[in-house]
């Protein structure tokens, strides 16, 4: 019992740490990625590369003046940072992020919490970031934080819906909800990573997780054009500075999310000598290194993407939403579950290298025709009103 | 839509969702390794792309003869046609007749930079230089007397030539 406590508050320790120099890093990394994507430099000059920009920016941040709106809720304004910036942090607690450790008392699971039920934890915390965002719209008593904070909550609900979806045919494909046994049926193989047989999944999950994080090109809540970055236009100093860290700590457990979901985890591709007991601390220490590899892939295809794509409107947000991405991914349930009834139960397969290529061959027959028609833009163009309907049209 | 936003009707053929978004990414992703732009200012002052113009007007200089002494013949030419009244000269004369500036001071922070002083100047003694780091931690600091002006050893301006132009 005691070694239970001390090894789960080193590791509580260990992931908070990593998180948070992670989320320091990641703020300077978005800056110097952004400068090269733009033929710029960016930051170097604190430090080696600008390596120390972030204490400096933090340092910063902690000096300034604190400002409090005289029209403000003081208790939900003060309250509102806290609730974006811990459910980002506690959901990171349920993800397995390497092999279990040996140590003389026993081995220890590479995971905060070892939870039965991680699955739905990651669901339910997932959703509670959306509080601080409304929250803070809300008690800043300012018009434009206001309409960020309830676009925040109407994506996040429309969105939320299809990251959910998604993640059922995962549920279906490992039949457990325990992270650490989805990371489990992913190893035999490179084809049983899940991003293989439900690439379709793998698709929605990750755009709906844009989504979820406010990244662009879904960034309505902010959307520094229209609503003077939205729910944070109030906030100064250390408080501003909370919604950055929960934007990018929410990032760090996105990206690991669909390393773990999709991507095998801390599967080390190509063998499964990782896989396997005896644990050994190299073991460990490789399949960290593997988990930390894929999670910072994802973490760049964040900023790429950003970078890259300019903002929906939001009438095409929510039509992306409600109209492609939840029909979608209730389709592809009701397909993905219907070929694994009969691979599984009618021709009897074992979930092996076998069964997930014959539902990424399915992948592929489904992904032709949906690309091609979302790429012409037919649903979503097919969602606006046609012209001169509706009572102001025209009137821009 | 409740709101009225004019959408443009486009023919399928010219709508790219996916492709287009996959272009933008290569594009985005081929920049990373382009070459940069920026110019590292406190290293390097000039690039093969971007140096100062040889025409470019900025605190003065006032020239000076072999034995040191400012060129300043007090004509009074340069505060007289000075537009921001920028110029104090009082003018002094020796043993011999020569004349002298007694006091020469401008005052940076009135000098709107026309460079008229040194298009007037008969002796071409004040000039406008091609300079630009100036800054001071008071504010006295930016009158310059004579013999700050004398000081200066940055290049001077060429000013405007009518009858080139492009400067060739």
């Amino acid at each position: 019992m005691s070694f239970f406590l001390i090894s789960s508050i080193v590791k509580i320790l260990a992931v908070f740490t990593a998180i948070m120099v992670g989320v320091a890093l990641l703020t300077l990394a978005e800056r110097r990625i952004c400068a090269w994507m733009q033929d710029r430099l960016g930051p170097n000059r604190v430090g080696p590369q600008g390596l120390l920009q972030p204490a400096a920016d933090g340092l910063k941040n902690l000096i300034k003046e604190e400002t409090l709106p005289a029209q403000a809720d003081k208790v939900l304004f003060l309250l509102a940072p806290a609730m974006s910036f811990i459910p980002a942090l506690l959901t990171f607690a349920v993800i397995p992020f390497a092999a279990p450790l040996p140590t003389p008392w026993g081995d220890v699971d590479m995971v905060v919490a070892n939870l039965p039920v991680g699955f739905l934890y990651i669901l339910a915390f997932g959703s509670l970031g959306v509080y601080g965002i409304v929250l803070a719209g809300w008690s800043s008593n300012n018009k434009y934080s206001l309409l960020g904070g309830l676009r925040a909550s109407a994506q996040m609900i429309s969105y939320e819906i299809a990251l959910g979806m998604s993640t059922v045919a995962v549920l279906l494909v490992v039949g457990n909800v325990t992270l650490t046994d989805v990371v489990a049926k992913q190893s035999a193989s490179l084809f049983t990573w899940n991003v293989f047989p439900l690439s379709l999944a793998c698709f929605i999950f990750i755009v709906a997780a844009f989504a979820e994080t406010n990244r662009l090109p879904f960034d309505l809540p902010e959307a520094e054009g229209e609503l003077i970055a939205g729910y944070h236009t109030e906030y100064s100093a250390m408080k501003f500075s909370m919604f950055y860290i929960a934007e990018y700590s929410n990032m760090v457990t996105a990206s690991a999310l669909m390393t773990t979901l999709f991507f095998g985890g801390w599967d080390i591709p190509f063998t499964t000598w990782d896989n396997a007991p005896p644990w050994s601390v190299l073991k460990t220490l490789l399949t960290l290194g593997s988990f930390t590899l894929k999670t910072l892939f994802f973490l760049f295809l964040f900023i790429w993407v950003r970078w890259t794509l300019p903002r929906f409107r939001y009438d095409q947000l929510m039509a992306l939403g409600w109209k492609v991405m939840l029909p979608l991914a209730l389709t592809y349930l009701t397909v993905i579950a219907t070929a694994i009834w009969l691979l599984h139960d009618q021709l009897g397969w074992t979930y092996d290298t076998r069964f997930a290529l014959a539902l990424f061959g399915l992948n592929l027959l489904l992904a032709v025709p949906l690309f091609f028609v979302l790429d012409r833009g037919h649903i979503i163009a097919g969602s606006v009103a046609a012209e001169g309907a509706g009572g102001g049209g025209g009137r821009a | 839509m409740a709101i009225g936003v004019k959408v443009m009707k486009r023919p399928g053929t010219e709508v790219s969702y996916l492709r287009a978004t996959l272009k933008g990414m290569a594009l985005t992703l081929s920049h990373l390794w382009r070459p940069k732009v920026t110019m590292q200012y406190p290293e390097e002052k000039s690039s093969k792309d971007w140096t100062l113009s040889p025409r470019w007007r900025g605190t003065h200089r006032m020239l000076t003869d072999e034995q040191g002494r400012a060129k300043c013949v007090a004509c009074g030419l340069c505060p007289q046609i000075c537009p921001a009244n920028c110029i104090k000269l009082v003018p002094g004369e020796d043993e011999q007749g020569n004349r002298y500036p007694l006091i020469y001071e401008i005052d940076e922070f009135r000098c709107v930079f026309c460079g008229y002083c040194q298009e007037v100047c008969p002796e071409e003694a004040i000039h406008v230089g091609v300079h630009y780091e100036n800054s001071e931690y008071s504010r006295d600091r930016f009158v310059y007397d004579l013999e700050r002006l004398c000081a200066q050893t940055h290049p001077v301006s060429t000013l405007w030539d009518p009858s080139d132009p492009k400067g060739e």
